[in-house]
C-alpha cells in the first residue's frame, strides 16, 4: 500500500473522532477521490512502477493547477504486488468503503477482468489505460490504450513494402498473442502477403534455439514478434547472438512496452520494426512538457514507457470530461465521455470514440536505434476497429462483456 | 544435410545446458544428501555478478569464469556457515531453510538491481553451417562444459581430496575414524557446489535475459537431471543431462518448444518409475 505513514496516521486519527460524532460532519467529503490499484511490486512492477509515477503526476498537475471544480483530488493508490487476489480485494475496498468517485487501474487483461465487474455493480467509473488485446464492451468501462488493429496495420503495411510479402509470427500464448497474430495474418493476406508460420509461446519459454532454426528453415522476408515479458527476451539475444539480425527483419509489436530496448544493447536492439502509440523521442510540446515535469519530480525518466502514458493521458482525460460536465457524478461525466471528449497528451491526441468507449490515438512506426524508440511515421488518429465491429454502446448501453474478436 | 547438423548442435547444447545448470546441485545432493532449494538462486547470483562485472569494464570471460564462481562459493561458504551446518541430516528442514534462503536472495537482489530485465552481449559471434546461421555462444558453452565434466571426474577419480569426497559419500563414518572431519568435507563440498552454479550462471548469462526470478527457470531441470541421474556425480549427471537433452531438442524440432519439456517431464517419470534410484542407482554403480 502506498500511503505514506503520514497519511496513515491522519487518516486513523480521522476515523477514531469520526467514530465519535455522525459521518455526516466528515468534511474530507468535499475532495475528489481518485482510486488506482496497479502492481507498484513482484514481476510486474517494472510495468506498475512508471504507472504509478504517472498516476502521482497526473494527480499534482490538476490539483497545483486549482484542482477540479474547485475541488482537491485525493489520491488513493493501492499496490497489488502482482497478485490477483489482492486487486478483487482492493477494488472492494476502493468501491465500497473508499466510495471513490472514478478508478484508473490495472495492468494485465487479468487483472482487468477481476475487477470490472466489481466497478459496474457498484457505479463506479473505471478507466483502463493499458494497450490490450481488444473486445471490452462495458458502458462504465472507458479504454485508452492501443488494441491490436490500431498498432498491427501500420507496422504490416511498412514492412511488407520495405521487405516482402512472407512472414513468420512469434506470439506469446495468450489471448493477447493470439489475437495479435490473428490479426497480423488478416493485414498480411489483405495485401496479398503469406503467413510462413506461427507459433505461439508460454510466458516462462526462454529457449528458442530449434525455432531459430526453424524460421531459417522457412526463409521468410521478415519475422514478427508479439512476445511477452522477461523470460522471452531472450529471444532477441539468442536472435542476435546466432548473427540473425543481420539477416532477417525483425517487427515486432510489443517491442518496447516493458523497455526491452534498455536491457539489449545497441548491436542487438538495431533495426527492430516497432508500433506504438509512444516514443520518448517525440518531438511533440506535450511529451516535452511531460518529461520535463517526470524529470523535475521523479527524476530519471529511462523509466518512462508507453502504458505509464497512457495512465496520465487517461487521468488527464477523465478530468476533462469532469470539467466538461461540471459534475462528478458517473452519469453526467459519461455523457460527457460520449460527446467526444479529447485530450492532446504526451502521445498525441486521445479522443473517446462513443460507441465502444475506446481511444482512436495516433501510432508511432519506429525503429530502434542505439537503445532509443526513433520515430519514422506518426499514423494519425487510428481508429478501435476491431472492438468496434462488435460493439456500439449508443445502441446497447446495457452491454457488459469482452468480445473474443474473431477474423 | 545442414538441417541435421543444426539438429545436432542444437542437442549437444541443450545436453551441455542440463549439465552444467545441475553440477553445482549434483555435487551438493550426490555428496550430502542436502537438497539445496535455493540452487537456481546461486545461478541467478553468478548471472548478476558477470553483469555487474561486465557493466564495470571486467573482461567478460574474466568475470564469469574466475569471479562469478568466487564470489558465489563465499556465499555457499557463509550460508553453509551460517544455515546448512545446523540442518545436516534433516532433510525436510533445510529444504524449508533452502526455501527460505532463495526467497531473501531473490529480495535482496531486487533491491540491489531492481526487478528489470538486464543483460550482457554474447562476446562470440554467430557463424554459418550451410544455410543456417548459428549462434557461436553455444559452442563456447559446449566446450565449457565439456572441460567441467572432464575436471570434476579426474579431481574425483585422481586426486586425494576427490577420494576423500567420494569416501565420505559412502560411509561418513569411516572417514570420520580415519581422521577427516566430515563437517568440514561438507562445507568444502558446499562451497564448491556453490561456486559451480555462479559458473553456471555467468556462463549462461549471455543467453537469456536475467530477472531476480530467473532461478526458477533453471532449477525444475536441474533438480530432474540430478534425481533421474542418481548418486553419482559425473556420470549420473551427465548420462540424464544426455538422455534429456537429446529427447526435448528432438521433440521441439518435430513439434514444439513446449511439447519437447512435457516430453522431458514424461520420460522423467517414467524412468523413476523403472529406477527409483537414478541411472546410477542401476547402472555404473561405482562411477564417479
Amino acid at each position: 500500500m502506498t500511503f505514506t505513514r503520514r497519511e496513515f496516521l491522519r487518516a486513523a486519527g480521522a476515523a477514531t473522532v469520526a467514530g465519535g460524532i455522525p459521518a455526516v460532519a466528515f468534511s474530507a467529503d468535499k475532495e475528489i477521490k481518485l482510486g488506482s490499484v496497479l502492481d507498484n511490486s513482484g514481476n510486474l512492477d517494472i510495468y506498475g512502477k512508471p504507472m504509478v509515477i504517472a498516476t502521482r503526476l497526473a494527480v499534482d498537475e490538476i490539483n497545483e493547477a486549482g484542482g477540479l471544480l474547485g475541488r482537491k483530488i485525493k489520491l488513493i493508490q493501492y499496490d497489488t504486488q502482482s497478485d490477483i487476489a489482492l486487486y478483487t480485494k482492493f477494488a472492494q475496498q476502493l468501491a465500497r468503503e473508499d466510495k471513490v468517485d472514478v478508478v484508473h487501474g490495472g495492468i494485465t487483461s487479468a487483472s482487468r477482468e477481476a475487477i470490472r465487474q466489481t466497478f459496474k455493480r457498484s457505479n463506479t467509473l473505471y478507466f483502463y489505460n493499458v494497450l490490450y488485446e481488444g473486445g471490452v464492451c462495458d458502458r462504465n468501462t472507458v479504454v485508452t490504450g492501443t488494441t491490436p488493429a490500431q498498432a498491427v496495420e501500420p507496422i504490416v503495411e511498412r514492412a511488407m513494402k520495405k521487405w516482402g510479402n512472407k512472414v513468420y509470427v512469434l506470439a506469446a500464448d495468450y489471448n493477447y498473442g493470439q489475437i495479435t497474430a490473428k490479426w497480423i495474418s488478416y493485414y498480411v493476406g489483405q495485401r496479398k502477403g503469406t503467413v510462413a508460420k506461427t507459433d505461439f509461446f508460454p510466458l516462462d519459454v526462454a529457449d528458442f534455439g530449434s525455432t531459430i532454426a526453424k524460421i531459417q528453415q522457412e526463409k521468410p522476408n521478415w519475422v514478427v514478434s508479439a512476445l511477452v515479458g522477461g523470460a522471452h527476451m531472450s529471444f532477441y539475444r539468442q536472435w542476435a547472438a546466432s548473427g540473425m539480425n543481420k539477416k532477417i527483419p525483425l517487427a515486432s509489436t510489443t517491442f518496447g512496452v516493458g523497455n526491452e530496448h534498455l536491457a539489449l544493447s545497441a548491436a542487438e536492439g538495431d533495426g527492430i520494426l516497432i508500433a506504438g502509440n509512444y516514443s520518448q523521442e517525440s518531438t511533440l510540446p506535450a511529451n516535452k512538457q511531460f518529461l520535463a515535469a517526470w524529470q523535475k519530480r521523479f527524476g530519471d525518466t529511462k523509466i518512462v514507457h508507453e502504458i505509464a502514458v497512457s495512465q496520465y493521458q487517461g487521468i488527464k482525460l477523465w478530468a476533462e470530461c469532469v470539467r466538461k460536465a461540471g459534475s462528478i457524478d458517473r452519469e453526467a461525466v459519461l455523457k460527457a465521455i460520449e460527446s467526444g471528449a479529447s485530450i492532446e497528451g504526451p502521445a498525441g491526441k486521445v479522443a473517446i470514440d462513443a460507441k465502444t468507449h475506446h481511444a482512436s490515438l495516433d501510432i508511432n512506426v519506429m525503429e530502434v536505434k542505439n537503445q532509443k524508440l526513433a520515430i519514422l511515421e506518426t499514423v494519425k488518429q487510428r481508429a478501435p476497429s476491431d472492438t468496434a465491429r462488435y460493439c456500439d454502446l449508443q445502441k446497447n448501453p446495457d452491454e457488459n462483456k469482452q468480445y473474443e474478436v474473431d477474423i | 544435410m545442414d538441417y541435421a547438423g543444426v539438429v545436432g548442435l542444437e542437442i549437444l547444447y541443450m545436453i551441455a545446458f542440463l549439465a552444467l545448470t545441475s553440477a553445482g546441485l549434483a555435487v551438493v545432493f550426490g555428496m550430502m544428501r542436502v537438497i539445496n532449494l535455493a540452487h537456481g538462486e546461486f545461478v541467478m547470483l553468478g548471472g548478476y555478478t558477470t553483469i555487474a562485472c561486465y557493466n564495470n569494464g571486467i573482461n567478460i570471460y574474466f568475470a564469469m569464469l574466475v569471479v562469478a564462481p568466487v564470489v558465489v562459493g563465499l556465499v555457499g561458504l557463509i550460508v553453509e556457515r551460517t544455515i546448512i551446518r545446523f540442518l545436516y541430516g534433516r532433510m525436510i528442514d533445510t529444504m524449508l531453510a533452502t526455501w527460505g534462503l532463495s526467497l531473501l536472495l531473490i529480495g535482496l537482489v531486487t533491491l540491489i538491481f531492481g526487478n528489470t530485465a538486464v543483460s550482457v552481449p554474447a562476446p562470440v559471434s554467430g557463424y554459418q553451417l550451410g544455410d543456417y546461421q548459428m549462434g557461436g555462444y553455444n559452442l563456447f558453452i559446449i566446450l565449457i562444459t565439456v572441460a567441467l565434466v572432464l575436471v570434476m571426474w579426474a579431481v574425483l577419480r585422481f586426486t586425494r581430496a576427490g577420494l576423500i569426497a567420494r569416501g565420505a559419500m559412502q560411509g561418513p563414518d569411516v572417514v570420520s575414524a580415519l581422521g577427516y572431519d566430515p563437517r568440514k568435507i561438507y562445507m568444502y563440498t558446499f562451497t564448491a557446489g556453490a561456486a559451480l552454479s555462479g559458473l553456471a550462471g555467468g556462463v549462461l548469462a549471455p543467453l537469456t535475459g536475467l530477472l531476480p526470478s530467473s532461478g526458477g527457470a533453471y532449477i525444475a531441470k536441474a533438480f530432474i537431471t540430478v534425481i533421474t541421474g542418481g548418486a553419482a556425480v559425473v556420470s549420473g549427471t551427465l548420462s540424464s543431462a544426455v538422455i534429456f537433452g537429446t529427447v526435448n531438442q528432438l521433440v521441439s524440432f518435430a513439434a514444439h518448444p513446449v511439447i519437447g519439456e512435457l516430453a522431458m517431464l514424461a520420460l522423467a517419470i517414467i524412468l523413476l518409475r523403472l529406477m527409483p534410484k537414478g541411472i546410477t542407482g542401476r547402472f555404473f554403480r561405482d562411477g564417479t
